[in-house]
């Protein structure tokens, strides 16, 4: 019993401890070295901030190069999928575009109207743009995430809103020197303010780690006053961070488990540019 | 004198191709999500650190490990150290491993892996979840260790043949 014993402690010593072939530090060394930089990394010491901060310049250039043949292999994949859908894409495009059509000319007027209010009030939404591109976009099961070559030297900031188009994707949450990380909204971690038109009903789309969001934090009627309405969910600039009215998606009703899910406009699996944007919400009061 | 150097050129290549293989992993965090295929992925680096270092660590030295956890986190979007200290935990377990098993077997080891990675995703959940507070999809790991587990063979035949490839170059 004691000899087994000391066989599994001298098989342990000897794992963790001998130093074979061209090792120049022990295993032992350096998991004490990995556990040393995550108890910092938690305490959000500088100098492990500032070695992200190194690390992630020359990582995300690499990565973007190392990851050409699978975005290779991703858009073909895309592409033969569109190839396929055309013809009934084409009809459905059609019959939308006729909608749209109709639409913008109530909407222009809108426009005009929703500034000329905004002035009555001296309301004003300034916002400064910066485009860039998605360097890496790793639909990784962990996190939903794309890295963006801009970064501070371009007044990128922490919080900042991505857009595609004008639909939004997700927000700033790290920011290197000549690029940063924008969480996309369908990040389990995602939260964002909005609100419910036309019923009119704040809640917060929160991301599942899908490729869809959910509704939370909202009253229990809701769901009697969609009742097979089309629900589109817009920001509804609480928190300061995004403006009012930027479009995020479209609820639908899982027909599985009955559950009002949210359709992201945006297709992030292909965004290839997009816009960084500060908005500055004035008033006049 | 040309094939010679030519020779030892190939040599080298072999030798230091499952470190290229695991940084190439780690920077393309290939885990065939662009597939598509509903909760399909596997994690290629937990299979190559546990394949390489149970066989050999000479190919696949700690300090390129360690190198390659902070390039995984820093793409991945982890905080820094975690994935380094995963990897290094797989390392612990092989080295065990290859220190009490005097004839190795395909079954043990295969199943030594579903421990190890069981071992080594639980930690990292646990440290995320608890340590940094960072809301993780359990669901997503279990698939992605009960993934990695079952293609192991298939690595593993691979791996075997690259394996064989070296040591020859290496004897000649």
């Amino acid at each position: 019993m004691a000899s087994s014993r000391d066989d599994f402690v001298i098989a342990i010593r000897s794992a963790f401890l001998k130093k074979s072939y061209q090792q120049k530090f022990s295993l032992l060394t350096y998991i004490f070295l990995s556990f040393v930089i995550i108890i910092l990394g938690s305490l959000n010491f500088k100098a492990v901030q500032y070695i992200k901060i190194g690390i992630n310049e020359v990582v995300y250039r690499s990565s973007f190069i190392a990851s050409s043949p699978e975005k290779y292999f991703k858009d073909v994949r895309i592409k033969i999928e569109e190839h396929f859908n055309f013809y009934n894409q084409y009809k459905k495009n059609e019959i939308e575009l006729k909608k749209l059509k109709e639409n913008k000319l109530s909407n222009d007027f809108l426009v005009l109207e929703n500034n000329k209010l905004r002035e009555l009030i001296n309301e004003t939404v300034q916002s400064e743009d910066v485009y860039a591109k998605v360097l890496v976009d790793k639909d990784s099961p962990y996190l939903k995430s794309i890295i963006l070559n801009k970064g501070s030297k371009d007044n990128v900031k922490i919080g900042m809103a991505i857009v595609d188009g004008i639909y939004l994707v997700g927000k700033i949450i790290e920011v290197n020197y000549t690029n940063s990380r924008a969480l996309l909204l369908s990040d389990l971690n995602s939260k964002i303010p909005v609100l419910l038109e036309p019923i009119d009903i704040h809640a917060v789309v929160s991301g599942t780690g899908k490729n869809h969001g959910v509704i939370e934090y909202t009253k229990d009627e809701y769901n009697q006053k969609i009742d097979g309405k089309e629900m589109i969910v817009y920001t509804s600039g609480y928190g300061g961070l995004f403006k009012s009215g930027l479009p995020v998606g479209k609820i639908f009703t899982d027909n599985i488990n009955k559950e009002n899910k949210v359709n992201f406009f945006s297709d992030f699996r292909q965004l290839d540019y997009v816009k960084i944007v500060s908005y500055d919400i004035g008033s006049g009061n | 004198m040309s094939s010679l150097n030519k020779y030892n050129l190939t040599k080298s290549l072999l030798f230091y191709l499952p470190v290229f293989f695991l940084f190439l992993s780690v920077l393309n965090e290939i885990d065939f999500n662009y597939l598509e295929v509903k909760y399909f992925s596997l994690n290629i680096a937990h299979i190559l650190i546990f394949y390489w270092t149970l066989k050999n660590p000479r190919y696949l030295n700690y300090g390129s490990i360690f190198l390659a956890g902070l390039v995984n986190d820093v793409v991945v979007g982890l905080p820094v150290g975690i994935s380094s200290f995963c990897y290094l935990l797989i390392c612990a377990v092989t080295a065990y491993l290859r220190n009490i098993t005097i004839t190795p077997k395909f079954i043990n080891d295969w199943i030594s892996l579903l421990f190890t990675i069981s071992l080594v995703n639980s930690i990292q959940i646990i440290t995320l979840d608890f340590i940094f507070t960072i809301e993780v999809n359990y669901l997503r790991y279990m698939i992605n260790s009960g993934f990695t587990f079952i293609f192991y063979p298939i690595f593993l035949f691979l791996f075997n043949i690259l394996e064989k490839k070296i040591t020859i170059e290496k004897n000649d």
